[in-house]
């Protein structure tokens, strides 16, 4: 759990620390439709996995319902760029939280029966927790689009809402 | 049967059809992930319809296993309330949604 835990403010500290990294003190539009974008498409990848790997019916359950939810979201954020004639502009924190999904990917990867469930499903606890955060602290308060920042607050409540689903399936796991 | 039974069996009848035409439907919207209003009323008998506005999947799920509806993108759901009681019902989706409906006899 410590270990979880520092990883998940590790992750909150790159978030946070890359925006300001980059000079300007919060994150642009173009950047942050970026990062809403790959933290999304993330959790896609993450879901693919475990509906490869995974054998527990609830966790494909739970992986299916990530890859519907992200996809439509995706989808209409794709749509809201597109009409707002934004270009999402690739950053320190989108390639920050590539590479640490590729690196858990790996790790995953490795892993099968209830070994991969219980460490899939705690990942997904903790990076919906870093997600949460990031949307909350960072991207909606810098979002200045109004239809981006209300896209990114119905993301809030989606990825919310996927914590405390993900926090049940890893309350049956045990 | 005597004509009186005749009767009562007409009026039971005729009771029976007048109660299920006062069938209400009771709407609850689902918008931006927020059952709305929060908690309606209905009789036994009664509908409950779930308008789904989001571009996500969700549920009615009672938590008391009763009933479990599943809302489909943009479409709407139904079910018919058959026991009184108070009902707290939850996405199970998005768990961080949720609803009561209270049903009197």
């Amino acid at each position: 759990m410590l270990v979880r835990l520092s990883a998940a403010i590790a992750a909150i500290c790159l978030l946070t620390g890359a925006a300001y990294a980059q000079g300007a003190a919060k994150p642009t539009d173009p950047q942050i439709a970026h990062i809403a974008y790959t933290a999304g498409q993330l959790d896609i990848e993450a879901a693919k996995q475990a509906l490869k790997i995974s054998k527990n019916k609830e966790v494909k359950a739970f992986a299916s319902d990530m890859v519907r939810d992200h996809t439509a979201v995706n989808k209409q954020a794709l749509a809201l760029v597109k009409k707002l004639k934004v270009t999402p502009e690739d950053n320190d924190t989108s390639r920050s939280l590539t590479k640490q999904a590729d690196a858990k990917r790996a790790e995953l990867n490795k892993l099968k029966g209830r070994a991969f469930d219980k460490a899939y499903v705690d990942n997904e606890v903790a990076y919906h927790k870093t997600v949460d955060s990031a949307l909350e602290s960072t991207l909606i308060p810098s979002a200045n689009n109004a239809e981006l920042k209300s896209l990114l607050q119905t993301g809030l409540k989606i990825f919310q809402g996927h914590e405390q689903h993900a926090e049940h399936v890893a309350s049956e796991l045990k | 049967m005597t004509p009186r039974r005749i009767c009562l069996a007409a009026v039971a009848l005729f009771g029976l059809i007048s109660v299920s035409a006062q069938a209400a439907t009771i709407q609850v919207t689902i918008d931006n992930l927020v059952f709305v209003p929060a908690e309606v009323t209905a009789k036994v008998g009664d509908t409950v319809e779930w308008v789904n506005k989001d571009i996500l999947a969700h549920t009615a799920t009672a938590m008391n296993g009763d009933w479990n509806v599943v809302i489909a993108p943009k479409q709407t759901a139904r079910l018919v309330v058959k026991k009184p009681g108070n009902v707290d019902y939850f996405c199970k989706y998005h768990p961080n949604m949720k609803g009561r409906v209270v049903v009197t006899p």
